[in-house]
């Protein structure tokens, strides 16, 4: 695998609720190493579409190809690959039963064969990476909404995955918090992992990603490198959006 | 076997006791009668513990079976596509089992399990008997109970679970079910006191549980107002622990999470 392969290839992506018909014919590809932002106004289905990545969602029309096979086969077993796709959810979703490390080892554990003791190893190398090492013991309700945050990241991290999921990591924290949670993502991009990042951070769009996509109307308005997307849009949509969040 | 008078035994009786008014010794005597007189209180700790015994059992039967019946049902009402022919049939068979059990009385089901589909020859026989037939009828009620316990549980963790890799099986059993059962406790802890309750309808099939060593000493001493008295205390002091224990494991379940 070249450093500059396709990880990602989605072909017509189509997901209806009933009637509403929230994405209508998406086409991207998503290359290994690449930050790309999605950025749209609510209800454009952004959301949704990150979330048919690793079929959250069923799509009901369409092909995503990950590390080259349709995993919109229902023959695929999606549990496998799943495992290659870490996600990050606004509501951090930690498991409240469990302390920090039986989090992070869960998976693991169960998944990959790892003992436990190896298992924790790797988990308290990635706390420590995210300045959280001493609360290893804690349960999720004793963490702020920023370390639960930095948590859900490094529990999906300890999979080893190929391309991490951020479903609006930032929108329910604290404007305090914010600043933490982007920092570790920053910290992820810059060891070259793949992201797909939903978000409202113009700031992190600017700064980190390496191609900026604007869904409405369930469909890619525009797809730029962030120079662009920023400073001269050409979609008439994305201007307005553009004049109204920045 | 001869019958114990109230003369007779006052004569025996320590003497204080004759110089009492007349409904009061017949208080005593009845209260001797009871417990003290050919040491009936073994019938009392006898019974309870067939009445322990068949509590548990069917507490146990009846999680297990109202998990399974609950996990079958949230799964098969949470699939979003049209759900395979093995579950379409499991969730079939799990409505007419609610449906018969919920719809009867269990004095019928006992004599149902009792008298037509096991009857039961020997003592452990009739225990069992009387087990399965609780822990099956326990169990319909259960399953509701634990269906609205899964149903708490937000539908994020079953995504986070999933979202790792694990298989819709291991996120139930490791993140929804153990969440699930702390939401329930308290309707796990009323069921169980319903089902100490109920256990003392076994005594139709012959079962010598608390309630129908009751009625034998009655039907040995014709006294009929201290033996059921007592017998209503008992479940009663035997209910107020069992909620004061509930509280305190709810009490410590909760801390954990803190």
């Amino acid at each position: 695998m070249n450093a500059n392969d396709t990880i990602i290839k989605v072909l017509d992506l189509k997901k209806s609720f009933g009637d509403i018909h929230v994405l209508k014919g998406i086409n991207t590809e998503i290359k290994r190493g690449e930050v790309v932002v999605v950025i749209g106004p609510s209800g454009s289905g952004k959301s949704t579409f990150l979330r048919t990545l690793n079929l959250l969602e069923e799509p009901t029309g369409g092909i995503i190809e990950f590390e080259g096979i349709d995993i919109t086969d229902p023959k695929t077993n999606i549990n496998l690959h799943r495992q290659k796709m870490g996600m990050v959810f606004q509501q951090f979703n930690l498991f409240p039963h469990m302390t920090v490390l039986k989090n992070m080892t869960l998976a693991p554990i169960k998944l990959l064969g790892k003992t436990k003791t190896e298992a924790e190893a790797t988990a308290l190398e990635l706390l420590d990476k995210v300045g959280l090492k001493d609360r290893a013991d804690a349960y999720p309700s004793q963490l702020s909404g920023g370390q639960k945050q930095r948590v859900a990241i490094v529990r999906a991290l300890a999979m080893n995955p190929d391309v991490m999921l951020f479903d609006e990591p930032t929108s329910a924290l604290d404007p305090e918090m914010v600043g933490e949670v982007l920092d570790v993502m920053k910290g992820l991009a810059k060891e070259g992992m793949t992201m797909v990042v939903v978000t409202h951070e113009m700031g992190f769009a600017k700064e980190v990603a390496d191609r900026v996509i604007f869904i409405d109307e369930g469909i890619i308005m525009e797809d730029a490198p962030p120079a662009e997307f920023f400073g001269n849009p050409k979609n008439e949509r994305l201007k307005s959006f553009l004049s109204k969040v920045l | 076997m001869e019958v114990l008078t109230l003369e007779n035994w006052l004569q025996s009786a320590p003497e204080w006791i004759a110089s009492f008014p007349e409904w009061l010794q017949n208080l005593f005597f009845q209260l001797y009668q009871t417990f003290v007189y050919q040491d009936r209180w073994k019938f009392f700790t006898d019974g309870l513990k067939i009445t322990f015994l068949v509590t548990i059992g069917a507490l146990i039967l009846g999680v297990i079976i109202g998990l399974i019946i609950a996990i079958i049902r949230t799964t098969h009402d949470n699939s979003k596509k049209k759900p395979f022919f093995l579950l379409r049939f499991l969730n079939w068979f799990c409505n007419i089992y609610l449906t018969v059990i919920r719809g009867t009385p269990m004095m019928v089901q006992l004599l149902i399990m009792g008298f037509v589909i096991m009857v039961p020859k020997s003592d452990a026989g009739m225990v069992v008997c009387g087990i399965v037939t609780l822990g099956i009828n326990s169990g319909a009620y259960v399953a509701e109970i634990a269906r609205s316990g899964l149903m708490s549980i937000n539908i994020g963790q079953t995504e986070a679970g999933r979202s790792l890799g694990l298989s819709y099986g291991q996120t139930m059993w490791h993140i929804v079910i153990p969440q699930a059962i702390k939401n329930i406790l308290p309707a796990l802890g009323n069921e169980m006191i319903t089902l100490l309750k109920d256990t003392s309808l076994v005594s139709v099939i012959a079962l010598r549980d608390v309630t129908k060593q009751a009625q034998n000493i009655v039907s040995k001493t014709y006294q009929a107002y201290i033996p059921y008295i007592s017998l209503a205390i008992i479940y009663l002091i035997i209910v107020i622990i069992l909620t004061k224990l509930l509280g305190i494991l709810e009490r410590r379940l909760r801390k954990s999470e803190r």
